[in-house]
């Protein structure tokens, strides 16, 4: 009990150094720009592929009980909204923390390892400055954007699956689609997409940066990154849809 | 501390957990002089090294750098004290996503205003002492493990330092290699007047590099003198380690037998 304490507090300690180090000069630019890439576009074709599937899955699912109650109609509707409010930033995120948390992991646990790390700091630069806040930065500004990628692979899905059965024009499914839509189903949702990169970006890189035990160090740090953080978005999105239905009523109907 | 002194090391002490790595450790070293850290492997030679560049901090005891008092030291200061000194690491520790010019470049662009061109001569000029000036486009993977040593070096040397700390600069070369390396950095003793520690297990190249030795035995110093001082000196350990004695039984039976 009192390890979990202990790595509790030792993260808590962690992301808030980091959230410190961000509004620090220098403001690391370049790494952050060179880390969205390596985040974000090195995910897109994983994100494009999981949201077109999954868009195409869920309308088979929804199809078959919506056409019990004459009510195809609300296919669109059921498709955008799940996965704007969602599916979405959910899948979005567990993806990334698979990819990216994984790969920020492994790669800070090894420069620690084969003392790259040290080097840094001998050289008189700040190791956290340059390798942790440009890597969290940079999923906090790139899962958003791979959310929004996710929702519209999604509704595409839908849209072909859909289209395949009833031939239904794209003009009226994405009528249908965004029918009733309000910024109060958007824009939490993507707000909740960057407390996930957060956490992505802050559990990784804890466990990178913070191991000291060699080769074995290095796949540990790997693995705890995901499961961790995994974990800890699936708990971050119970309370977060809490949070959202307090501060956004509308979003609830 | 004497005005000489370049490092100075005031019984220090460190443990990790329940282990004690240094144990009151206190040693000196002068502008222009290269003290060799010997001792058996964990011993807490590497560890000293690292306390005096503060990527560790003692649990007891001070360590000088100059006029500075580096374990006070934090942030900018920490940064300007740390720039007088040049760190070689036992592997080399360069950047593998970096190209060697690129690991070069790095801290000069960061730290410094200098311009692209003085940037580049620097490179140019620290590369071709290492004689590497021929491979600064290729990868750290593919440099052998003499070239990453030197690679290393030359990084060390970018904002030309006046203290040089080394760990294990012969540790897994050939002879002739390890002869290179150690050419390379008695010429910045003699050249340049730096202040060194090398931690080493090479007896051959501790006695061409070292002007006195430090002899660590389980976190002690036990030993710290020139090396024709500790060739005589009581404790068996240091007598072993700067005489380069061979022992254990089989080495005593092959004695006896002879």
């Amino acid at each position: 009990m009192v390890r979990i304490f202990d790595f509790v507090g030792a993260v808590g300690l962690f992301g808030l150094r980091v959230i410190a180090s961000a509004f620090r000069i220098p403001f690391e630019f370049e790494q952050i720009w060179r880390h969205i890439g390596e985040t974000g576009l090195r995910s897109l074709a994983l994100v494009v592929s999981s949201g077109l599937a999954l868009g195409v899955v869920m309308t088979l699912h929804t199809r078959g009980a919506l056409v019990m109650f004459g009510a195809t109609a609300m296919i669109p509707k059921l498709q955008s909204l799940g996965f704007f409010v969602e599916i979405g930033p959910l899948v979005a995120a567990l993806l990334v923390a698979g990819r990216v948390g994984a790969g920020n992991g492994a790669v800070l646990a090894d420069m620690r390892a084969t003392e790259q790390i040290d080097a840094i700091e001998a050289l008189s630069m700040d190791s956290f400055k340059f390798l942790v806040v440009p890597r969290v930065v940079a999923c906090v500004i790139a899962l958003p954007l791979l959310t929004t990628f996710m929702d519209f692979c999604g509704i595409t899905g839908g849209y072909l699956s859909e289209y395949s059965i009833s031939h239904i024009s794209l003009h009226l499914y994405l009528t249908r689609a965004f029918q009733g839509m309000e910024w109060s189903n958007f824009v939490p949702p993507t707000l909740k997409a960057l407390v996930f990169g957060f956490i992505i970006g802050t559990i990784s890189c804890f466990f990178g940066y913070t191991t000291n035990e060699g080769a074995e160090g290095v796949g540990r740090a790997a693995t705890s990154s995901v499961v961790v953080s995994s974990l800890l978005i699936i708990l971050a999105d119970v309370m977060l849809v809490k949070i959202i239905f307090l501060v956004f009523p509308g979003s609830a109907a | 501390m004497s005005g000489e002194d370049s490092i100075r090391l005031d019984h220090v002490s460190k443990s990790f957990g329940e282990k004690q790595v240094l144990d009151d450790v206190s040693f000196s070293v002068a502008c222009g002089e290269a003290i060799c850290v010997l001792g058996r492997s964990g011993t807490g030679k590497s560890v000293t090294l690292k306390l005096v560049l503060a990527l560790l901090k003692p649990d007891a005891g001070h360590i000088w750098i100059g006029e500075d008092e580096i374990t006070q030291l934090e942030g900018h200061e920490l940064s300007r004290v740390r720039r007088r000194m040049g760190f070689l690491f036992q592997s080399g520790a360069l950047f593998d996503s970096l190209t060697l010019h690129d690991n070069l470049a790095l801290p000069l662009h960061r730290l410094t205003k200098k311009s692209r061109d003085e940037i580049e001569e620097i490179i140019d000029r620290v590369l071709g002492q290492v004689e590497l000036a021929g491979d600064k486009q290729k990868m750290p993977h593919e440099l052998s493990g003499g070239m990453q040593k030197r690679a290393g070096l030359a990084r060390a040397l970018v904002f030309e330092p006046d203290i040089l700390l080394v760990d294990e600069p012969s540790s897994g070369l050939d002879r002739i290699t390890a002869s290179e390396i150690d050419d390379l950095l008695l010429d910045q003793k003699v050249r340049r007047r730096s202040a060194m520690i090398i931690v080493t297990h090479d007896l051959h190249g501790a006695r061409r590099l070292g002007d006195r030795f430090v002899v660590l035995d389980k976190g002690r110093l036990v030993g710290f003198g020139t090396p024709q001082e500790l060739e005589n000196h009581e404790n068996q350990t240091v007598r072993r380690l700067v005489g380069g004695i061979r022992c254990g039984r089989i080495m005593s039976a092959l004695g006896s037998s002879s």
